[in-house]
C-alpha cells in the first residue's frame, strides 16, 4: 500500500504567502479570543475546591446547584461530567473558612437532600499554590523555548531555530485560542499536551530542516526554493503516517480515557494537526524569508560532497 | 553490509530477559493481605509479634497464604478479601485489646502475588499513584513565621534571665518583628549587655545600630535561622508519622515538599474528615510531680486515687499516681536528644529547656529531691506517662533522664519527647481525594486507550509495511515492556497523566520506524539494491531521529522540573520513553532486520509493502540526481 504517489515536487512555496496569511489570520484570531475571551482556568490555577459526587440516578442538576448556592456560595458552578449521573461542583476560595472543611459541608448538605449520592473525588487547591502553579507553567515553557532554540542554533543555525519556534510557538498559541473561544477548561494536564506538543512538532520542523540540509549537500545545482520544495515533498508520506499513528493513539485516549483525559487528548489533537500545518508549510517558509543559504550548512562543501555519506557525522 | 556482531545480540537479549523479568510481577495481581505495624512508637514489631498473630488467626480459624515478617510489620496474605476481613477483626482483637487505644496497625493492604523468586530480584509491580488507587493527599505548609517568633520569644525569656544572672541592669527586651531589641540607659551597661547576649545565646548576632538612644539589635544568625526552619519541619513531619500511624493506613507518604511543604499521602482512606481531624490535632506534653504520699502509694496498688491526683498508666502498663498541678509543659521543652552519659556509660536523653522553664525547673528540684517526676503525654484527651525518673540533683534549663534504659529505648523517649507538639502551625493548602471505584475506573480507562491505540498503529503498521511494519510493531511491543520495566525498577509513581504518557510516547515512538521505512522505500525508489537500501534509511534516518527526540526531550524535561503533582507523573513516563524509544526503535529493530535479511547475500526483493516509482521516467527528482 502506498497513499502518496506524487511524480513531481509540489511547489509548496509557490504558495507560502497564502500559508503565512491564514496561519496569520488563525493565530491573530486565537489572540482574539484569548484576550476577549479569556483562558477557563481550572483550580489548580485558580484555587478552590472541585468536587465530583456520583448519584445512582440521573442528578438532578438544578436541585444541586439550589443545595449548594444556599449555603452562600456565590460563584458556584455545577455540571454534569461525563455521564448524567455524575456531577462536577466548583467551589470558589472563601475567605475565613478552612478551605478543606468546604467539600465536607457540601456533601453533608448534598447527603441531606439526596442520600444516595458518593462522593467520588474532591481537589482543594489554596490560592498560592495556584499561582505557582502559573508561574511554574510559564517557566518551563520559557525553558522549552529556550531550550530548543539553542539545540537548533547548534545543529543547524539561527535561521532554522527562528524559524521552528516562531512555527510552533504560533501552534501554542492557537491550541489556546481554541480553549478560550470554546470555553474548555484549562488545566495543568492540558499544560502538560501543550509542552509536549511544542517538544513533537518542532521535531516535525526538525525533520524537514534535516533534509534540506541533506539536500544542499547532494543537489547543488537546484536553488533553496526548490530543495525546500523538494524536501518537504520527500517527506510528506512519512509526514502524514507518523502524525496519523499518533492520531491514532490520541484518538484512542479521546475515545476510551474518559473525562479525565478528554481535554488532554482535545489539546494533542489540535496541536497535532496544526503542528504538521505549521512545521510544514509556516516554519520552511519564514527559513525561506530568513534568507537560508548552502553556505551556512554546508562547511567546506566539496569536501562534504565527495564523501559517500551525507550523513558521515552520524553515529549509528 | 547489514549484520551485527554477536555482541549486540547478546546486548539485545541480555536486555529482553532483564526487562521481561521486572514486567513480569505487573501480571501476577495483588492479594489481599493484614499489614501489622507499630501504632506507637513505643510498641515494637518483632518475631513475637508474628507468633501472636499466628496463634490468633489459629484460634479464629483462619489459614493465611503466607505469614511473614518484613521490617517492621507482620503481613498475612489470604486468599480473598472475605477471609482477609474476618483475619483482620481476628488480629485486631488479639493485639489490640483495648479498642480506644491500640497499640498496634493492623490494616488491609494488597500485596503483589508474584513468586518469592521476583520478590528475591526485587521485582515489583509499578507502584501506582493515587489516582489510581484511591485515597487521600494532602499539601500542608508549615508557618515558619510563627515558628521563628516562637523560638525569638523563648530566646528573649532567656536573655532576660541571662542579664539578671548576671546583674546587668537593661532598659527592656522586647521581639520586634524577626529580632531582639535590647536597651540600655548607658554604653557600658550595653556593651556589657552584648557580652552576655554572644555568650549565653550563640545563635544569634548582635548589633548595634546607630542612633541617639543606645540599643542592641539581635538577629539569627543565617546558619541558625536555617536551622530553625529545617528543625520545625522535621518535627511537623515526626508529629504528622505518629498521628498518621493512627489511622490504621498501610503505606503512608509523608515527604518534604520545599523549604517548608509537607507532602502527606495516604492511600485507600476514605475519611477524610477523619484523616485531617487527627493531622491537625495538637498533642501536649505535661511535667508533673508523682504522689508519692501512703494515699498515692496506696492508689497505686488498686487504693483510691487522693484528691488533686490522677491516676495514669505508664508504658509497660504499671499505674502511676500523678498529681494535678502542672509544672512545666511541652512549649517550654526546647529539645530532646539521645546520648550517652559520660560517666556511667549508659543510655540517657538531654533535655533542654528554656529559661523560665529552667527556672521553674530549679524551684521545683530543689524542693522534690529524691522525688519522682512524670513526663506526661496527652493524645486524644488521654494521658500516658512515658517516664518517672527520680530527681537526683537540683535542675536548671539543661538536664538529664538515665538509668535503666536502653538505647532503643532512649532513642524512642527522645523521639516522644519531640513529637508531642508541633515547631509551627500547619494549613493545609492542597487537598485531593480519589475514590476507591474512581481509582479502579481510571486503571481501566488508562488501559482501554492504550491498548487499543497499540493494537491500531500496529494493524496499520502491518498493512502498510507488511514485514517491515511486522518489525516495527515487535520493536513497538518492545518499547512498551522495556517502559514497563524501567518504571517497575525505579519504582515511579503510575499517574493518569503518566498512562496517557505511555499512549503518547508509544504514538510518537513509531515516528522513528516510520522514518526509517519510508527512507528505505525510498533508496527502492531511486534505484538502490535491498541491502543497500535498508543500510542507508537506518544510516541516513539516525540523524532525523536522534534530532527530533532530543527536542521531545527538551520539553519532557521541562516539564519535569517545573512541573508538579500529575504533570510530573506525566514528564517522569515521557521521558523515558524516549530514550527507550530511541533503543528500541533503531537499536532492537536494526537487528530484527539484520538477523531476517542480512544473512541473505542475493536479496531481490524486501517486503516493505508497495514500492511505487513514478511512471514516467525524468521527472523532476531523477532529472537532477546526477
Amino acid at each position: 500500500m502506498e497513499f502518496f504517489k506524487i511524480g513531481r515536487d509540489i511547489p509548496f512555496m509557490r504558495y507560502a504567502l497564502v500559508f503565512n496569511v491564514v496561519s496569520i489570520l488563525t493565530f491573530a484570531l486565537a489572540v482574539f479570543f484569548l484576550v476577549t475571551r479569556g483562558l477557563h482556568l481550572s483550580v489548580e490555577f485558580t484555587g478552590g475546591t472541585v468536587m465530583e459526587v456520583s448519584y445512582s440516578q440521573p442528578a438532578d442538576l438544578g436541585q444541586v446547584r439550589g443545595t449548594v448556592a444556599s449555603m452562600g456560595y456565590g460563584d458556584v458552578q455545577v455540571q454534569n461530567f461525563g455521564t448524567a449521573r455524575d456531577v462536577l461542583i466548583r467551589l470558589p476560595v472563601q475567605q475565613g473558612k478552612t478551605s478543606a472543611q468546604q467539600s465536607e459541608q457540601v456533601l453533608q448538605a448534598l447527603k441531606s437532600a439526596s442520600p444516595d449520592v458518593v462522593l467520588r473525588r474532591t481537589e482543594f487547591v489554596g490560592p498560592q499554590v495556584g499561582q505557582e502553579l502559573a508561574s511554574d507553567g510559564l517557566k518551563a515553557l520559557a525553558f522549552v523555548v529556550i531550550g530548543i532554540m539553542i539545540y537548533l542554533s547548534m545543529r543547524f543555525e539561527w535561521k532554522y531555530a527562528v524559524a521552528g519556534i516562531i512555527a510552533n510557538l504560533h501552534d501554542v498559541i492557537i491550541i489556546m485560542g481554541f480553549f478560550a473561544f470554546f470555553q474548555w477548561e484549562f488545566s495543568l494536564s492540558v499544560l502538560a499536551a501543550i509542552l509536549a506538543v511544542l517538544g513533537y512538532s518542532v521535531n516535525e520542523s526538525v525533520v524537514i530542516f534535516d533534509r534540506i540540509r541533506e539536500n544542499f549537500r547532494r543537489y547543488r545545482k537546484m536553488s533553496t526554493v526548490e530543495i525546500i520544495n523538494n524536501s518537504i515533498t520527500a517527506n510528506i508520506s512519512r509526514t502524514i503516517i507518523t502524525h496519523g499513528s499518533t492520531q491514532i493513539m490520541v484518538l484512542s485516549m479521546l475515545l476510551f480515557g474518559g473525562e479525565t483525559l478528554h481535554y488532554f487528548a482535545v489539546a494533542l489533537t489540535i496541536g497535532i494537526l496544526f503542528g504538521i500545518y505549521s512545521s510544514v508549510f509556516v516554519a520552511a517558509a519564514i527559513a525561506m524569508w530568513l534568507g537560508i543559504r548552502r553556505e551556512d550548512l554546508v562547511k567546506g562543501g566539496r569536501k562534504e560532497h565527495d564523501a559517500s555519506d551525507p550523513n558521515s557525522g552520524a553515529v549509528v | 553490509m547489514n549484520r551485527y556482531p554477536v555482541w549486540k545480540y547478546i546486548v539485545i537479549l541480555i536486555t529482553l530477559v532483564v526487562a521481561a523479568i521486572y514486567t513480569l510481577p505487573n501480571f501476577f495481581g495483588e492479594s489481599p493481605a493484614v499489614q501489622v505495624s507499630a501504632g506507637k512508637a513505643t510498641t515494637r514489631v518483632d518475631n513475637e509479634t508474628l507468633s501472636r498473630v499466628e496463634s490468633a488467626l489459629k484460634t479464629a480459624n483462619v489459614t493465611p497464604q503466607r505469614l511473614t515478617l518484613e521490617g517492621h510489620s507482620v503481613w498475612a496474605r489470604f486468599d480473598s478479601p472475605d477471609i482477609q476481613l474476618k483475619a483482620k477483626d481476628a488480629i485486631e482483637r488479639a493485639l489490640n485489646p483495648d479498642a480506644a487505644d491500640p497499640s498496634h496497625i493492623v490494616a488491609l493492604n494488597l500485596v503483589p502475588r508474584s513468586p518469592a523468586w521476583l520478590a528475591a530480584l526485587n521485582a515489583k509491580p509499578m507502584y501506582l499513584g493515587l489516582d489510581l488507587r484511591g485515597g487521600v493527599h494532602f499539601m500542608l505548609q508549615v508557618d515558619m513565621r510563627t515558628a521563628i517568633t516562637k523560638r525569638l520569644d523563648t530566646l528573649a525569656n532567656d536573655i532576660r534571665v541571662a542579664l539578671r544572672e548576671k546583674d546587668v541592669r537593661h532598659g527592656g527586651i522586647a521581639r520586634e518583628g524577626n529580632s531582639i531589641e535590647i536597651r540600655a540607659r548607658d554604653a557600658a551597661t550595653l556593651e556589657a549587655a552584648r557580652r552576655v547576649v554572644a555568650d549565653t545565646v550563640p545563635d544569634l548576632q548582635v548589633e548595634q545600630p546607630p542612633g541617639t538612644e543606645p540599643r542592641l539589635v539581635a538577629t539569627f544568625k543565617p546558619a541558625a535561622l536555617q536551622k530553625v526552619q529545617t528543625d520545625a519541619v522535621k518535627q511537623n513531619i515526626t508529629t504528622l508519622h505518629n498521628r498518621v500511624n493512627e489511622l490504621g493506613v498501610a503505606e503512608p507518604v509523608i515527604q518534604q515538599q520545599g523549604a517548608d511543604r509537607v507532602v502527606v499521602q495516604l492511600p485507600g482512606v476514605q475519611d477524610t474528615a477523619k484523616a485531617k481531624d487527627i493531622l491537625g490535632r495538637t498533642a501536649t506534653l505535661e511535667m508533673r510531680l508523682v504522689d508519692e504520699s501512703a494515699e498515692g502509694h496506696a492508689a497505686e496498688s488498686g487504693g483510691p486515687v487522693p484528691f488533686g491526683a490522677e491516676k495514669f498508666l505508664q508504658r509497660d502498663g504499671r499505674p502511676v499516681i500523678v498529681k494535678r498541678q502542672v509544672i512545666l509543659t511541652g512549649e517550654s521543652l526546647t529539645d530532646a536528644q539521645p546520648g550517652f552519659d559520660q560517666q556511667t556509660q549508659q543510655p540517657k536523653v538531654d533535655l533542654t529547656v528554656d529559661a523560665k522553664g529552667g527556672r521553674v525547673m530549679r524551684d521545683t528540684s530543689r524542693e522534690n529531691l529524691k522525688k519522682r517526676m512524670a513526663i506526661v503525654l496527652f493524645e486524644k484527651g488521654k494521658g500516658e506517662v512515658l517516664t518517672a525518673p527520680v530527681i537526683q540533683a537540683e535542675l536548671g534549663t539543661r538536664f538529664q533522664i538515665s538509668g535503666s534504659m536502653t538505647t532503643v529505648e532512649a532513642n524512642d523517649l527522645a523521639l516522644l519527647l519531640r513529637a508531642g507538639s508541633l515547631a509551627a502551625p500547619m494549613e493545609i493548602i492542597e487537598e485531593r481525594t480519589i475514590g476507591p471505584s474512581l481509582g479502579a475506573e481510571n486503571i481501566s480507562k488508562g488501559f482501554h486507550s492504550v491498548t487499543w491505540g497499540f493494537v491500531a498503529i500496529v494493524v496499520f503498521m502491518i498493512i502498510y509495511y507488511h514485514l517491515f511494519g511486522v518489525f516495527s510493531a515487535i520493536a513497538l511491543s518492545f518499547n512498551l515492556l522495556l517502559l514497563v520495566a524501567i518504571l517497575s525498577m525505579l519504582q515511579a509513581t503510575l499517574t493518569l497523566p503518566g498512562i496517557a504518557a505511555v499512549a503518547l510516547t508509544l504514538g510518537m515512538a513509531i515516528d522513528a520506524n516510520v522514518l526509517i521505512n519510508e527512507r528505505i522505500r525510498e533508496e527502492l525508489r531511486t534505484g538502490a539494491s535491498p541491502q543497500a537500501a535498508i543500510h542507508a534509511g537506518y544510516d541516513r534516518a539516525w540523524a532525523t531521529i536522534l534530532d527530533s527526540n532530543v527536542t521531545s526531550l527538551i520539553a519532557g524535561l521541562a516539564l519535569l522540573a517545573f512541573g508538579s503533582g500529575p504533570v510530573r507523573g506525566f514528564a517522569v513516563v515521557h521521558c523515558i520513553g524516549i530514550l527507550t524509544s530511541m533503543f528500541s526503535a533503531v537499536f532492537f529493530s536494526r537487528g530484527l532486520v539484520n538477523w531476517w535479511y542480512g544473512r541473505q547475500k542475493k536479496l531481490k526483493t524486501v517486503s516493505i509493502g508497495t514500492v511505487w516509482r513514478p511512471a514516467a521516467p525524468g521527472t523532476a527528482v531523477a532529472d537532477k540526481q546526477g
